[in-house]
């Protein structure tokens, strides 16, 4: 069976599609990040140097991943709504705002209470901090640009501009601890060398990124269902949705 | 097994604070925004569904 994605670039057909995936997109997050948490607490010893605290690195890390990766995607979908006056593609980059400042948040937040025990301090202006929390305000940016206009078209647009400008600045909190003497570590993960992290301790943190990835999609589907449903709200295909939304949900688009 | 007991497990080795501050702000932000998000969703339904039909 072969299916053509570019359907989904119609949001009746996309709502109807994230409806069938999200359940499983739900059950794969949960049951990941339990056996995540499991791994994480109970299988991985104790770090030889920094004791129990270094379990924040599970959720720290795929967090700091998500930010980045959220981020590309919102920009990637802002240019492809642009240049091709897609409306999917304007919506899902929207969709994706949230979903990545709360992943910037959550990896400043472990990242601030693993600092403290690590380092004897909260915050420092260390240029892989300061970088990730301009990421922060590049979203909440985007989102208040996007909310302050108005005009849908126009606001895409604009947004869409900040989205793809402020892009630069994720090679730069990838590579910052390279480029600048940094008192954050190297990367944990690296292309090219083998994991200095015990097995264990790798596949708990594999595992919590495979279930912020699945909770990612969740959240950018259900979210994108719901703006594209306010966004078309008169069509004759909101309407059916709405109406008739679970006799639809069973059949195919 | 790492842990000798339930007070261990939450002491965490003396980083119980640092370890269970970051994964509670976590666990609760993971929770509040599907719970935004599907009453988002299930408020535009409600919205087309009481919009007037248009011709």
């Amino acid at each position: 069976m072969t299916i053509r994605w570019s359907t989904f670039s119609a949001p009746s057909r996309f709502v109807w599609l994230a409806a069938k995936v999200n359940p499983w997109l739900w059950a794969v997050t949960i049951a990941l990040s339990l056996a995540a948490l499991y791994v994480g607490f109970f299988v991985a010893p104790t770090d030889a140097t920094q004791g129990e605290a270094y379990r924040i690195i599970f959720i720290h890390v795929p967090a700091a991943w998500m930010s980045m990766v959220i981020y590309l995607a919102m920009a990637f979908w802002a240019a492809v709504g642009w240049m091709l006056n897609a409306r999917m593609a304007a919506m899902l980059a929207h969709s994706l705002a949230p979903t990545g400042a709360l992943m910037t948040f959550i990896a400043l937040w472990t990242g601030s209470f693993w600092g403290r025990p690590a380092w004897g301090t909260w915050w420092v202006w260390d240029a892989r901090l300061t970088s990730e929390l301009i990421l922060l305000f590049l979203y909440l940016g985007y989102m208040a640009l996007k909310s302050s206009i108005d005009d849908t078209v126009r606001g895409d647009k604009a947004s869409a501009l900040l989205a793809i400008v402020g892009a630069v600045n994720v090679p730069i909190i990838y590579f910052s601890v390279r480029w600048w003497n940094t008192l954050h570590q190297g990367a944990t993960i690296s292309m090219t060398a083998a994991p200095k992290m015990a097995h264990t301790m790798l596949l708990a943190m594999l595992l919590m990124t495979f279930a912020f990835w699945a909770y990612a999609f969740a959240m950018s589907f259900t979210r994108a269902s719901a703006i594209a449903l306010e966004r078309e709200q008169h069509t004759d295909w909101a309407r059916q949705w709405a109406l008739d939304g679970s006799s639809i949900r069973a059949s195919k688009p | 097994m790492n842990w000798s007991s339930a007070s261990a497990f939450f002491d965490m080795g003396g980083y119980g604070l640092y370890v269970w501050g970051a994964y509670a702000v976590t666990g609760v932000a993971m929770l509040v925004e599907p719970w935004l998000a599907r009453r988002r969703l299930r408020q535009a339904l409600r919205d087309v569904a009481t919009q007037p039909i248009q011709d």
